[in-house]
């Protein structure tokens, strides 16, 4: 017996030797530079022209070709970079803005950015360039950044204005925030300050909620918000609401519960009301639904009939972060005025296969579906299915039109653009 | 040479493991860790996902963390009452909500903590029934 304790006591000093020495092994870099091939339609290729830039957020291209990068983590301090690209690469040319954030939008001479409560603008010289120690012009302030769903994406239309993200600081409004059995809040008390998106000047210094406007409500996170210049309307895509399975698992299965609800593109108009938290979209009934939070069995409508529908709809949790409208003559006549969506990828399907991770083409006429979505962009996780978003090596998080006509492609994992052409 | 210490060292745990087939403080560790993984899956997984990765910038990993690996009652209470404050967890904060879970039997939230200090390449003591309640009770 006594033998036994010593012979025990040995080994699990020997393991623990073991177990320190493996731990403490060489230091992997976090996000080591992906070997990620992009999977396209024919003719179309994907070049990394930079790489390891930090947290890419939302990007975009300015009048003279340079493109701005938000990133969501301050590097050396600045937290947009300026590249350039020659020779089938970009360089950093400038950094400037020491806020980390999501949004950033050029017009009319202006650099727009937003940190998770407000939004700056930076003027632009006669060369089309911010110079290295531009001020910031604060231009709204005080907006609500709870952590959750508090990334500020912004839009600009042609008359003035500017279009901010509010994202709602909850899942579903519930009085206690993703806990089972907790009772949705009626009315939501959360829609007077978030879950929709704020119209405000653009160029109109420290404004606050009072000087802007509700533009629309009932959208839980907005990431992706974008003027469509075609037919003079802002669009989104939202982030729709987690948890279906996990907190009414007497109403939906695992399967229903990863499907939806669809994450919603939608055509917004001044006043629209798109639902949340009261509704959600599901793309197999092409109905709003009663949200369980509110009474809702699956089925039902109840309230949510009459409620603003999406222009077109995605499978559940893929987490459309970014939008644009392909107006350039590089690509297939088919893409003009079409819209691209860049997944982010999903984490609330879990223990299923997690889905999303790629840019889709959503064919659009006269800002209508036109057609079914296809996936444009794919192979960004960078092998074959993943259980959880960590083991994904690239994600897409922000696009935007080159000058010739390319579609630029942030990742936030590794920091990586792509460009990608069109060659017949 | 490293691989054949490995080998006998592997071995040698074997032993151990199997000598310890009657311990009876080994065998209620090893059911707590058994109820826990179900626990886990129906209740944390969803956000702390299959392998305790987490979710990035939303809601934190499971592994080798201060919280789970540190003082038992800080986490018993993270389950008990939720936790919504900036953490940080290697470098990375995270932002989402954890909700409370009291509604959890006291052996169920003994169990779940149980399964994760010894998962996801964790090792650390048993949480037990008893240390929840005296918490919950508080
Ligand atoms: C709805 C998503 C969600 C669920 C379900 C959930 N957690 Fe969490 N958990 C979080 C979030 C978000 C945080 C960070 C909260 C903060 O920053 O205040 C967290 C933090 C933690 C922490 C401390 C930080 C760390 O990473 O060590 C522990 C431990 C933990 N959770 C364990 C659990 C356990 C055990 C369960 C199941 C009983 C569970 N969680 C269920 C979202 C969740």
């Amino acid at each position: 017996m006594k033998s036994v304790a010593l012979k025990m006591m040995f080994l699990a000093v020997i393991s623990l030797i073991f177990a320190t020495a493996f731990a403490n092994g060489p230091v992997k870099p976090k996000h080591p530079r992906a070997d990620v091939t992009l999977k396209l339609p024919a003719g179309f290729t994907a070049t990394p022209i930079a790489q390891d830039l930090g947290k890419n957020r939302h990007i975009a291209v300015a009048p003279n070709g340079d493109l701005y990068v938000k990133l969501e983590k301050l590097k050396n301090g600045k937290g947009i970079l300026v590249l350039r690209e020659s020779g089938g690469k970009a360089k950093v040319v400038n950094s400037f803005g020491d806020f980390a954030g999501t949004g950033i939008a050029i017009k009319n001479g202006y650099v727009y950015a937003s940190n998770d409560q407000e939004v700056f603008r930076y003027k632009m010289n006669a060369k089309g360039e911010v110079e290295p120690n531009q001020k910031a012009e604060k231009i709204i302030t005080g907006l609500i950044g709870r952590r959750q769903h508090e990334a500020k994406p912004i839009a600009l239309d042609n008359a003035g204005n500017i279009y901010v993200t509010i994202g709602a600081p909850s899942n579903s409004c519930q009085t206690k925030d993703r806990e089972k059995g907790s009772k949705g809040m009626d009315p939501c008390s959360l829609l007077d300050s978030a879950g929709g998106i704020w119209q405000f000047k653009a160029d109109k210094l420290n404004q606050t909620y009072k000087d802007g406007a509700r533009y629309a409500t009932g959208i839980r996170n907005a990431m992706g918000i974008e003027w469509n210049d075609e037919v003079n309307d802002l669009y989104a895509t939202q982030h729709g609401r987690d948890g279906l399975f996990q907190m009414f698992p007497e109403l939906y299965n695992e399967e229903q519960g990863a499907e939806l609800p669809a994450e919603e593109m939608m055509r917004v108009k001044k006043g629209s009301d798109f639902g949340w938290p009261y509704c959600y979209y599901d793309q197999m009934q092409n109905k709003k639904i009663l949200a369980p939070e509110y009474g809702g069995d699956k089925m039902k409508q109840g309230r949510c009939e009459g409620v603003d529908t999406p222009v077109a709809a995605f499978p559940g949790h893929w987490a459309p972060n970014d939008l644009i409208f392909y107006t350039g003559s590089q690509f297939p006549e088919k893409y003009r005025n079409g819209a691209f969506v860049a997944f982010h990828g999903s984490w609330n399907r879990a223990p299923l296969k997690q889905k999303g991770y790629n840019v889709v083409f959503v064919p659009l006429q006269g800002g209508a579906l036109n057609g079914k979505y296809e996936v444009f962009a794919d192979g960004f996780i960078g092998g074959a299915d993943i259980d959880s978003p960590d083991e994904a090596k690239t994600r897409p998080c922000g696009l935007a039109q080159a000058a010739d006509g390319s579609l630029y492609i942030s990742d936030s994992v590794t920091g990586t653009i792509w460009k990608v052409t069109y060659n017949k | 040479m490293k691989s054949s210490i490995l080998t006998v060292t592997i071995l040698f745990i074997a032993v151990v493991f199997s000598s310890a087939k009657n311990n009876p403080a080994q065998d209620a560790l090893k059911l707590s860790i058994e109820r826990g993984k179900k626990v886990y899956d129906n209740t944390c997984l969803a956000c702390h996902q299959v392998n305790g990765s987490g979710v990035p910038g939303m809601n934190p990993p499971l592994k080798k963390t201060k919280w789970v690996l540190g003082d038992k009652k800080v986490l018993i209470n993270i389950v008990l009452k939720g936790l919504d404050q900036e953490i940080e967890v290697n470098d990375e904060t995270y932002s989402n909500v954890m909700p409370a879970f009291a509604h959890l039997s006291d052996q169920e939230i003994a169990d779940v903590l149980t399964y994760v200090r010894n998962s996801f390449g964790n090792k650390a003591s048993q949480v037990t029934e008893a240390e929840v309640k005296k918490l919950r009770d508080k």
